[in-house]
């Protein structure tokens, strides 16, 4: 598998693991992603990709949905 | 030094960790909900007794991390640094630590008095977790404590290390996460720069965090510090800073805070069991899946309205008789036929008027049991994750559909339960329109309204179900409010709310078993609310109309001869409320309606329910609810079905009663909201009504 081709998170299958890159947000979101623990280098594995829809992935010991259009934002590799 | 045997404990925690259990746990009932003023976060403390300490216990708001973005993280920030509690406990899940020390940690750089509740620990053990609580407590610098919430479990020593907390003298040391060479290079010069040119807040928070936090560009904090050199050092520190890292120096920052709590469990935390799959996985699979998810819900949301409603009568009919019986009861300690205008005040106005109102309260309290046992489960997050999609097409969030769902039972709960959503434009729009998902009251309207006008007759029948045309219109009637309202909260938040949608984000909690003393203290707190805000709004304003329609009184001669309803009847035509209905005729006309609708309309400002039972009064015709067919007989001869419709479309949209006027002005904190919506919305009603019975006219000849 390429480990390091960089792509969008909701370019990622359900059931792969990737690691976060960058986030493409303002600095509200970014601070909130952060705090629920999406942070550069940080594992996250696809739950649920949904075509089209909410997003859920799990990260550190939890779940976290995240809306259209966000899952564009966040790079993961 | 806190005051001999008085202590202050605040509450910080992730939601969904379990801080409302901790927080019940130790208050129990003795729970006070309010408003922080000026914002419209619920401030939440109760009492709590330890030995010979009396203990106030401040739930903080739920929140993931404490920045300067949302309300409710400043809130619970302010009190931390500005109340100064003697405490703070910092609620854990257990089960899911990584995440919820994140939490932990900037409390702990805060340099709060720090108690950690690893809470959920029983759901910790069964995940096989198992932790060095020494050595995790000395890495972070608090005392842990172990608890389950839910099963009270831990109590005590929670509050014995409450109390050896806020009673030490200790030398508490700035705890220092280390941020990398780089930015602690960086957060020197700064606080020097800081203790030189800012000795007052460098004082009051501490040179370091308020470094750190100027480099976080943390707004909140940067009014503090206004002095010129700290600004451009502060900027020169980002600048740097970004250029190294290529990256914003407040995501590093976030970064190296992983970083050291995943050394601390590392170190300290053994996970014996791999577990792969949970049970929340398994329901998960058939509760989100595409397919069945929609479903799934609307079958769920028809129950619990269909529970609410068939369960909820019983105790209705109850609390009827019972209002009828105080009724009679007072009446009867005046001797029978006598006016007294107190005895009219007591029995038609206060009992009448608010009577009507706690005859709901039933009703009420099972939708938010319905609710509590939603949210408390997790399933509501998985609802919110459904109804998204479709929410969002009219510019809302998911979590939205919650308070609209709650308005099908009673407006002024739904409104209250706007609160969730932390978009305040989100949260406007959402309050504007929530009176058009037609309220129990309004229901009446239509019980009485339909079988007047409309047959039973059978539409079309299919086989496994028959549509009839009553249940049709009643359909019918609820369809038209949705799509009203999805289309008003469009148009409002294309125009005066107009904004970015809120990203959805949202943690998705396991599964959990509601525990029966949460649910109860929810009911409590909400069926408490209710009865206060609604009661004493519509015991004043029942009053008030009873008044108006009581005076000016009926000069006797013109009584002679009339039965009890007839005398009713020209009182009412002869009252403030008969006059201005007849007033307001010229204006009733062109949307098909006549005085006696008119007054009956001015009654249900109080209560919806109130319009049924003033039509009653209109015609005379004695004690009338929507089951009269007396009445239902005098609608039918007076007036024509297209009338009948309009006057339930009227109703629909219409005038919101006074307990949801009074809720909206609480919950936007602003009386111009709240007359705006009340406004709003009547206008619409009567241009809809207006061009349904002239279209109706002409078509009908």
């Amino acid at each position: 598998m390429d480990q390091t081709h960089i792509r969008p998170l909701s370019m990622v299958a359900a059931g792969e693991t990737v690691k976060v890159v960058k986030i493409d947000a303002g600095r509200g979101l970014n601070s909130r992603l952060a705090a629920m623990g999406l942070v550069p280098n940080t594992q996250i594995t696809v739950v649920s990709n949904g075509h089209p829809g909410p997003f859920v992935l799990s990260v550190k010991e939890s779940k976290v949905m995240l809306g259209r259009g966000m899952a564009h934002k966040i790079m993961v590799s | 030094m806190p005051q001999m045997n008085k202590i202050v404990v605040a509450l910080a925690g992730n939601p969904n960790s379990g801080k409302t259990s901790i927080f019940n746990m130790l208050t129990g009932a003795r729970q006070h909900v309010a408003n922080y003023p000026g914002v419209t976060v619920e401030k939440k403390h109760g009492l709590c007794r330890h030995g010979e300490y009396e203990i106030t216990v401040v739930d903080l708001p739920g929140t993931y991390s404490l920045t300067a973005y949302s309300t409710e993280e400043l809130v619970a920030r302010n009190f931390i640094i500005e109340d100064r509690p003697d405490v703070v406990v910092g609620v854990i899940d257990a089960s899911n630590i990584e995440r919820n020390l994140y939490l932990a940690t900037q409390l702990i750089e805060m340099n709060a008095p720090l108690v950690l509740a690893f809470n959920m620990s029983d759901i910790a053990e069964q995940r096989g977790l198992r932790f060095d609580i020494e050595q995790l407590s000395t890495l972070l610098g608090a005392p842990i404590v172990q608890t389950v919430g839910s099963k009270a479990k831990g109590k005590t020593e929670l509050l014995d290390a409450v109390v050896r907390t806020a009673t030490q003298k200790k030398e508490r040391h700035p705890f220092m996460v280390h941020y990398g060479d780089e930015i602690e290079e960086e957060l020197e010069k700064i606080q020097r720069i800081l203790n030189e040119k800012e000795p007052a807040p460098a004082q009051k928070y501490g040179a370091r965090w308020l470094a750190l936090k100027l480099i976080e560009q943390d707004t909140d904090l940067a009014e503090k510090v206004r002095s010129g050199e700290v600004v451009g050092a502060v900027k020169a520190s980002i600048e740097h800073l970004r250029t190294i890292f290529k990256e914003e120096p407040e995501i590093i920052i976030a970064d190296r805070r992983y970083g050291f709590i995943s050394g601390a469990c590392q170190e300290t935390i053994r996970s014996t069991v791999e577990s792969r799959h949970s049970a929340s996985d398994v329901i998960d699979a058939v509760v989100i899946n595409r397919i069945l998810g929609l479903p799934i819900f609307l079958v769920l949301m028809y129950v619990v309205f269909f529970l609410t409603f068939k369960i909820g009568k019983y105790p209705m009919g109850w609390l009827e008789l019972f209002f009828g019986w105080a009724g009679g009861a007072i009446a009867g300690f005046w001797p029978p036929g006598s006016e007294s205008w107190v005895k009219s005040l007591l029995v038609d106005g206060v009992i009448g008027g608010v009577g009507g109102v706690i005859v709901f309260l039933p009703n009420i309290l099972l939708l938010f049991c319905a609710i509590a046992l939603l949210e408390d489960s997790g399933y509501m997050a998985r609802a919110a994750f459904i109804m998204d999609r479709i929410m969002h097409r009219i510019g809302l969030h998911g979590k939205s559909f919650i308070p609209m769902l709650i308005g099908f039972g009673c407006s002024v709960p739904a409104i209250m339960a706007t609160r969730i959503l932390e978009n305040r434009r989100n949260r406007l729009t959402t309050i504007m329109v929530i009176p058009l998902f037609s309220c129990g009251a309004r229901l009446t309207i239509y019980m009485l309204i339909i079988p007047a006008f409309f047959s039973d007759r059978v539409l079309l029948n299919a086989g496994i179900f028959t549509i009839r045309m009553q249940a049709l219109m009643l359909w019918l009637i609820y369809l038209i409010g949705i799509v009203l309202a999805v289309i008003c909260a469009k148009v409002l938040r294309l125009t005066l709310f107009k904004g970015e949608t809120t990203p959805f984000v949202m943690e998705l909690p396991p599964y959990r078993m509601p525990t029966l003393k949460s649910i109860l203290i929810h009911i409590w707190q909400r069926g408490w609310m209710y009865l206060r805000k609604a009661g004493t709004i519509i015991l004043g304003i029942s009053v008030i109309l009873w008044v108006a329609m009581s005076y000016p009184k009926v000069p006797a001669a013109s009584l002679a001869g009339l039965d009890r309803q007839q005398a009713r009847q020209a009182q009412l035509r002869y009252s403030v409320v008969g006059r201005l209905g007849q007033a307001i005729e010229p204006v009733l006309k062109p949307i098909g309606f006549d005085w006696k609708i008119g007054t009956a309309l001015i009654g249900a400002t109080a209560a919806k329910e109130v319009f049924v039972s003033q039509l009653g009064i209109v015609y005379a015709v004695q004690s009338a609810d929507e089951g009269s067919q007396h009445l239902r007989e005098h609608l039918q001869a007076d007036y024509t079905p297209l009338t009948g419709f309009c006057i339930m479309l009227f109703c629909l949209i219409a005038s919101p009663c006074v307990a949801t006027v009074a809720m909206t002005r609480q919950e936007t904190n602003s009386w111009a909201w709240a007359l705006f919506q009340y406004l709003a919305l009547t206008v619409l009603a009567y241009l809809i009504t207006f061009i349904v019975f002239q279209i109706g006219s002409l078509i009908s000849g």
